[in-house]
Formats: structure tokens, sequence, C-alpha cells
């Protein structure tokens, strides 16, 4: 994917703006000039202008939870593609886990993800790992690492077994300030499981995951926050169970955060009949129970953000039986486009929700701040097209990845693109 | 059934006839009685086989022992077929070993399942002989294999069947010329 | 003529990967071939030229003595041309994988794959990406559709009429492909199911497949026609879902004493290899009332039928 330089002054017209925090939605033209947004309604024909159809405006989608594979896995995904798929699924910044190769435990890491990701648009946030080479050991030197760039730290793919340990590093985020992003995840519970344990695994035969092994790791972590005041961010709630405990949490004033997948929010178990190994990640897919209380979560304000978990895997890691497959799911060319079809056309989302689910809740999470369409503002923008009919085929995927569990999935409502600065991203060729 | 019948060759009466004529055949090439034993090929040699046994007893007053033989696991064209096999089961509770087998059909054509017929036969035991009954030889053989008794010899041309039916399985005894029909085609394997 | 269009049998997949969702009329299609067939068995040359030049290769990946013996036994009395593939002795031990192995099924242009693998939808797996008709043999806790039919063969060989019976399936029912190939057939024919089993041997869910769940084999003994008693493997006890052996024996085996406080005894079932003393008690083993050497006979007569009704070309409409 080419990155285009934009003109000096650039006039989008027929554009949708909608900013929730601004209340800000209409169709109108937005001038924008030397990266920064210059007027809104603006009636200068400037030097260039891009007719957008009434395509989407809208501040930067940001994913909290995206596996660019870089170090240790470049042929699962790198930096770059993994940027290239942010940028053509509407993502202008995305927050990297720490499970690569070696892990990122380690600030000259951490400056270096950053310094890799310098020379394209979307901006590459790295969480750093809780322990050193994630092992539930001993704690990363946390200081340097956030110093070093790192927003948030987690042992994501794996949770952080011992409780001790969990502790201190929740302690450790009052100093900081940077949550702890939590896998919750009891592994004894889980054992060899390979999908979610329910009526569906015991036909198909699969060794289950139940749910339990989320609920309890989850209201540990849960406790821990409330004990420590540290800062705690649920990664992928997946179940019922799960929520329960954050929404209690909430009420009692934890200082925790939550976020939901789009693959959670739209399939269950039953998608794994069939043993297609990309509907085989972690958590699992779960029970319509779980799936129906998970968008209850969103529309309560519980779960505030919306993270793909985008995680590519090769071939050789997914052409194999189910219960051999890797964990993992693609997620960020497809997310925007589930959400708008099947969440704000289905009518269970309004579209300034939908935007603060992708913008404003994950970066509040982290601690980022969040852009905003007004003059002056810098240009950190995401365009999508809401009438946009299209087939999810992830042959034309930027990831390196194919393993998307809605392949040929009809959608209405499509991402075009970022713009970054004075630079433009995307899968669609601007025309100016 | 669907197909149109050319030409009545027996009836009921014509049927008796041969297969008497045929009973006092068998009786006579075989001086008697003696070690022979006969077997049907599924499904309507099982029935003539049945009526020779009478005949035979009637004629010559002794009971000689019968069998059914089902074929489908020894045809040769048993994967160019296109539809599922219905495989049913081969009935012989003799010996076979230094029997006189007289093997019964109703149709001789191609010869390819007294083929089959034989080889099965052979598997069951070491026959002393093994002689082919058929009510019908319609000629077209692709294999060398000739009949020892023959009910009535028919040339058809290839467009044309000879369908045997019999009271047991058709509510009537008689041998029908029929014009063969593209959606019958498979059924040649069953009138050989 | 004798073939009459209507009554022509079919079958719903050119494979043979579960009995989930197979038809009564198909089950027994296959069991009614599988009945003529034994007569085969029964004969002084027990083999017919049925599939000669038809490749079936067995693909074992997990160790199996009794099933691998018993298809290659169906596939020489069929005439078939065997290739024997497992576990140990393969390229599979070196790290070839299950596609790779696909492919050069594919290569040497076999025509029929038996496949048993420790992995849930293995057979699945092959079926899409190969031009050959494959039979599953056991895929890890999914099904084990030829016991299944033996299961049932076997069954309604002692009993007559599969309908209305009822079939207890007892031991380790979540780890058990022999007891899901069971209940779905004994289902499809009309059967009442019920599963026992102490509660960490027992699925989550399985109440939804429409079976009876009891935790008491006493109980199960009392309401059954017929026992179906699962082998327990032994690394169950060292993942912890068992306390003992001893144990296990004492709550769950099927023992004499057991049956005799029963008003009827039980046809009694198991799929093999027994673990005398544990799951079943010998004395039961070698009653009148087992029906378990019936079910290694069975065994062979069913799998001919699966072979040589799968060996045909599809049904072409």
């Amino acid at each position: 994917m080419e990155t285009i330089h934009l003109p000096k002054k650039l006039l989008l017209k027929n554009a949708r703006l909608i900013d929730p925090a601004k209340k800000l939605d209409r169709t109108t033209s937005l001038l924008i000039e030397n990266g920064k947004i210059a007027e809104i309604d603006s009636k200068m024909s400037g030097t260039k202008i891009w007719d957008l159809n009434g395509a989407i405006v809208c501040p930067g989608f940001f994913d909290l939870h995206v596996h660019l594979r870089e170090p240790g896995f470049e042929d699962a995904e790198t930096i770059r593609t993994g940027q290239e798929a942010a940028a053509a699924g509407g993502f202008s910044a995305v927050a990297c886990m720490p499970n690569t190769k070696p892990a990122l435990d380690h600030a000259g890491l951490i400056r270096w993800v950053i310094e890799q990701a310098a020379s394209f648009p979307v901006a590459v946030y790295p969480v750093a790992a809780v322990t050193r080479e994630r092992k539930s050991q001993e704690l990363t030197d946390m200081m340097e690492l956030h110093q070093a760039g790192a927003i948030a730290f987690s042992d994501d793919g794996a949770p952080v077994s011992s409780s001790e340990l969990m502790r201190r590093a929740l302690e450790y985020s009052r100093l900081t300030g940077a949550p702890i992003i939590t896998h919750a995840e009891d592994l004894s519970l889980t054992g060899k499981g390979a999908m979610h344990e329910s009526e569906v695994s015991t036909r198909l035969g699969l060794p289950g995951i139940p749910s339990l092994s989320e609920d309890v790791a989850t209201v540990r972590d849960l406790m821990l926050a409330e004990y420590t005041g540290g800062r705690l961010h649920l990664a992928h709630v997946s179940t019922a169970g799960a929520l329960e405990a954050l929404e209690m949490s909430l009420k009692r004033g934890v200082k925790v955060t939550a976020e939901v997948t789009p693959h959670h929010l739209l399939l269950t178990d039953e998608a794994v009949v069939g043993y297609d190994t990309s509907t085989k990640m972690k958590p699992p897919l779960r029970s319509e129970s779980d799936r129906k209380a998970l968008w209850e979560g969103l529309s309560r304000r519980a779960i505030t953000c919306i993270a793909t978990d985008h995680a590519p895997h090769t071939c050789e890691d997914k052409d194999v039986p189910y219960d051999e497959a890797a964990f993992g799911a693609l997620g960020m060319e497809t997310a925007l486009g589930l959400l708008w079809d099947r969440g704000v056309r289905a009518g269970l989302l309004a579209p300034g929700h939908l935007i603060e689910l992708f913008c404003h809740g994950p970066r509040q999470a982290v601690g980022l701040p969040v852009p905003v369409i007004e003059a002056g503002g810098l240009v950190e923008l995401t365009v999508f097209h809401p009438e946009e009919t299209w087939t999810v085929d992830a042959n034309q995927f930027y990831s390196k990845g194919r393993n998307c569990p809605f392949q040929g999935w009809e959608l209405i409502g499509r991402p075009w693109g970022i713009l970054k600065g004075d630079f433009w991203a995307g899968r669609v060729e601007p025309e100016f | 059934m669907n197909f149109r019948v050319k030409a009545k060759l027996a009836d009921a009466e014509g049927v008796r006839r041969t297969l008497t004529r045929l009973a006092h055949e068998i009786i006579e090439r075989n001086r008697g009685l003696e070690n022979l034993a006969l077997v049907g090929m599924r499904t309507r040699g099982v029935h003539i086989a049945q009526r020779l046994r009478t005949l035979i007893k009637e004629i010559e007053g002794g009971d000689v022992p019968s069998g059914v033989l089902d074929v489908t696991l020894y045809r040769d064209d048993f994967r160019l077929k296109f539809r599922r096999p219905q495989v049913q089961v081969t009935q012989i509770d003799f010996d076979v070993d230094e029997k006189n087998i007289i093997l019964v059909d109703d149709v001789i054509y191609t010869g390819r399942t007294v083929r089959a017929a034989m080889d099965a036969l052979m598997d069951l035991g070491r026959a002393a002989r093994i002689q082919l009954v058929v009510l019908v030889d319609r000629g077209h053989r692709e294999l060398p294999i000739r009949a020892d008794f023959v009910g009535k010899n028919v040339p058809t041309s290839i467009g044309e069947e000879v369908r045997v039916r019999m009271t047991e399985s058709d509510g009537e005894d008689a041998i029908l010329l029929v014009e063969s029909d593209e959606t019958q085609e498979e059924d040649r394997t069953h009138v050989v | 003529m004798s073939s009459d269009r209507s009554q022509d049998r079919q079958l719903s997949s050119r494979h043979l990967l579960g009995l989930e969702g197979m038809s009564a009329e198909e089950i027994n299609y296959f069991l009614d071939t599988a009945e003529t067939l034994k007569e085969v068995l029964d004969r002084p040359i027990k083999k017919v030229p049925t599939l000669r030049g038809v490749t079936v290769v067995n693909l074992f990946f997990e160790a199996s003595t009794r099933t691998r013996l018993s298809f290659e036994l169906a596939e020489k009395r069929l005439s078939a041309d065997i290739m024997n593939f497992s576990k140990t002795g393969s390229s599979v031990s070196k790290g070839e994988t299950l596609l790779d192995t696909a492919r050069n099924i594919e290569a040497m242009r076999i025509d029929v794959v038996v496949i048993r693998h420790q992995s849930a939808g293995a057979a699945r797996y092959l079926a899409e990406r190969l031009r050959s008709v494959v039979i599953n043999a056991g895929d890890g806790a999914h099904e084990h559709p030829t016991q299944g039919l033996l299961d049932l063969l076997t069954l309604r060989q002692k009993f007559g009429d599969i309908k209305g019976l009822k079939v207890a399936i007892i031991g380790d029912v979540a780890h058990s492909r022999v007891a899901k190939s069971n209940l779905y057939g004994l289902k499809a024919l009309g059967a009442e199911v019920m599963v026992c089993a102490p509660p960490t041997l027992m699925p989550r869910g399985v109440d939804a497949l429409g079976v009876k769940v009891c935790y008491k084999v006493d109980e199960a003994i009392a309401w059954a026609d017929a026992l179906n008693i699962l082998r327990l493997q032994l690394e169950r006890q060292e993942a912890g879902l068992l306390p003992s052996l001893r144990e296990y024996a004492m709550t769950f085996g099927i023992t004499l004493k057991r049956l005799e406080k029963a008003r009827k005894t039980p046809v009694i079932l198991h799929p093999g290899p027994m673990n005398r003393g544990v799951e079943i008690e010998s004395a039961v083993a070698d009653s009148g009332a087992s029906v378990i050497l019936d079910q290694v006979t069975n065994g062979v007569a069913v799998r001919m039928a699966v072979l040589v009704l799968l060996s045909t070309p599809e049904v072409m409409v």
C-alpha cells in the first residue's frame, strides 16, 4: 500500500462529519491545510477538491489490541503489513501486543518497534510485557518501558498466572499510570481446550474451554485491582460472567475498563461446526447468551472499547486439524464493516456510539489524547462509506494472514482509509 | 412399468410348456438326479429354479437341492454402474463340492452375469460340473459362453430387450419383446 | 424387470464421517448390506473379487489394533489392494503434516482412505481436501461411525428391532467417540438412550443430544435392555478425573452381582479392548449375556458393507 501525500490545501466535499465529542453529525465540507483542520463548512474552493459522496469522516480509530508478530514471526505479519491492514480497516493507530519473539520486555525493543512504524502513517503504540519473557516469574522494568513508549502492560496470549505478581504489577501501574491489560484465563481450567465448552463441543468432540476459565481469572484480577487501586483493562471480554463481575467492580469504583472483539459480538460456538480453524481463538467463541450479554454490556457502557485482537497466523499454523491449530483470528480489515452493518444498520448501536467504541473508549483506556474535528486540530481521521456493499474475502487483505472467520460475509459499510497529518493511507485511491 | 411392448413371445401356457421341456432335458442329459443341484440367479432365475425343481419332482419323483446366488459382489461393472448396489444374500445350504450344478437364469445376453456367477460358485466349492439353463437366449454375447439348455432363442436388435415376467415377482408368467428405452439403459445389467 | 427405481437406495454422502444426522433408511442400508455380507465370512473361500483394482489406504495416526485389523480383513475379503500407514515408522513422526499426507495420498491415486486420528474433525479435514472416499475410523472424541454401525447390527440381531429398545451407554462418555456414534445411530433408529458416567466424565450439554443422563450405574442396569460399556482410558485417572481405578471399578464397574439385582439381565456390549476388572468384570464379559464376540464378527461385515457401498461411484442424476 502506498501512502499518498496530500496537497497543501484539500477540500473534502460531501463528507458526513461525525464527532460525538463535538455533537457533530452533518454532511458538509472540510478544509484541511498543512496537516491541520483549517475549516469546517468551508466554502472556499481549495486548490484540490475530493468529493467523498457521503462518506463518513470521523476522528481516527484506535485498535487497542493487535498482534503485529514482529519481531520473530514475520511470516505471519510484519509491523508494516499490520499497519497497512490497519489503514485499510480505517484505524489510524494501533496498540501492539508484546507476545513477539523476543517478547517486548525491554526498552530497546519498545523503541525499535516505534522506529519501525515511523515510516507509515498508522501510529503503533507498543504494549510491553508485564513479566520478563512473559513467563510470569518477574516483573519487567515497567517505568523504563513506559518512558520508552509503552502505553500499557500485558502478557496477552497468556495470563499472569501468579496472583502475587499480578498484585505487584497492578500496584506498579499506579506509578506508571499505564493500565495492566489482562488476558484473563485460568490455564488449569482451560487445559487442552480448543473451543468453548458446551453442547457444541460435545457434538464436535473437541476439548472444551469452560466460561469458568475466564470468569475465575477476571474476578481475581478485578479484586486485585480494587485492593491495589491499580489500573486494569480487561482484554477481549467474552462471557456473561466476566461482564457481570466487571459491572459490579465498576459500581464499586474500581479503575477498570474493558474491550470486546467483533467476533465475540457476532459469532458463537455454532460457527465452529465445520471445524474451520479461523473460528479458533482465545477466548473462544461463546454461547448465544454470552453474545447477547456482550451487546447489553455495550449499550450499558460497561464495555467502552471495541478491539479486534487481530491475530494473523500462517497457513502452516492454521491448515491443520482443529485442535492442532493456533489460536487467533484476523480483525482489523473487517471490524468496521461488521459493526456498521450488524451493529449500526441493525439498530443495535448509534453511529456516534460506534465511533466512541472505536476511537474514544480505547484511547481513554490507555490515557491517549483523542483526536477532535475542530478548526486548528491535527488531522487524524477515519474515512468510510456507510452505503458501500462488499463481500469479505481474506485473499484481498493487506494483512499477511488469511485466518478470517467472516469469509464470504456480505456487508454494507466499508472503510476507505485514514487521513493522518498530510498523508492518506487506505484501500481506496483518493480522487483529487 | 415404463416400456413399450413390441411382441408377446410367450404367455403363461407357453412358459409352462417351455419349463416342462427344460426339466425333461435336464433329467435326460444328466441321466437322473444323482448329484444334481439347482442354483437360481437373483431375481427371476430363483423363481425359475423353483419351478424346475417342482417339475423335476413331478416327472422323476425325487427332490434336488436348490440354492440362491447373488452375483453383485462378482460383477465386472461394479464400479461403473451409476447406482448404489443392492447386495442380497447368497443362500446355498448344500455342499457344492462334486455336485452337478444347474445354474438357472431368465435371459442370457452378454454372458457377463454368467461369468460372475461361475466365479461366485467356484468360491463356494469345487463343483463336478456347471451347466447353464436359461429361459431365453437373446444373442449379443460378449464372452465365449453358451447355455446348455435354452428355452427360446430370440434374436434381438440392439434397440430391443427381452423381459421375462414371473408370477412370483411380476404377477404373471410371460416373455415379452420390448423396445429398450434410454431411462432403462442401466437395467440391462439385470437382463443379461 | 427387477429394478424399480423407487426402491433404489441412496447415500447422503460419498464419505462416511459420522452417524450424526444420518437417516434411519441410510443406516439400515448399511446394516442390511452388512447382514448379507456376513455370509461371505462363513464360506470356505472367504473372499469375493468386488473391490479388485480398488486401492485402500489405512491411515492410523493413533494406536489401534482392533479397528485396523478389522478394516484390513474387510478390505482383504473384498480383494482390495491395501496400503498401511501408521504413526510409528512413517514420516508423521518426522513432522509431516496431515495436509502433506493428504497431498501424497492424492498423488498416489488412492481410491479409499480409512483414517484414525487423535483430532476431532480429521476425517472431515481429509474429505474436504481429497478426491478419494474417506472413511472415519475414529477422530478424537468426535465419532467412530463403523463402531456405531456394528453395535447397531449386533443389537438388531439380538433384539430383532431397535425401535423402542432401551440402551445405556456406561463409562467415559466425555471422551468417547463410540458413545457419540452409538447415540446418534440409536436415536435415528428409534431407541431410547441413557448415558451413565461419573460427573467428571460426563460431557457438558449432553442432555441436548436427546439422551437421559444418569449418575448411578444400578439405575442404568435396572432400566436398560442393553448396556454398552465403554473402555476406560487409564490416563483419565492420571488427569485427575478419577480418584483411582479401584474406586471406578467399585462405583461404575459392571459386575455379575450388580446384574443379578436387575429383574432382567441386559445384553452386554463392549467396543474393546476391555480392561477386565475395571469397567467390566471378567465373569460378565464371558457370560451368556455378552455379545462382545458377535461385535467383532459384525465389525468385519459392517466394514465390508461400508467399503462396498462407498466404493461405487456417486449416483448421477
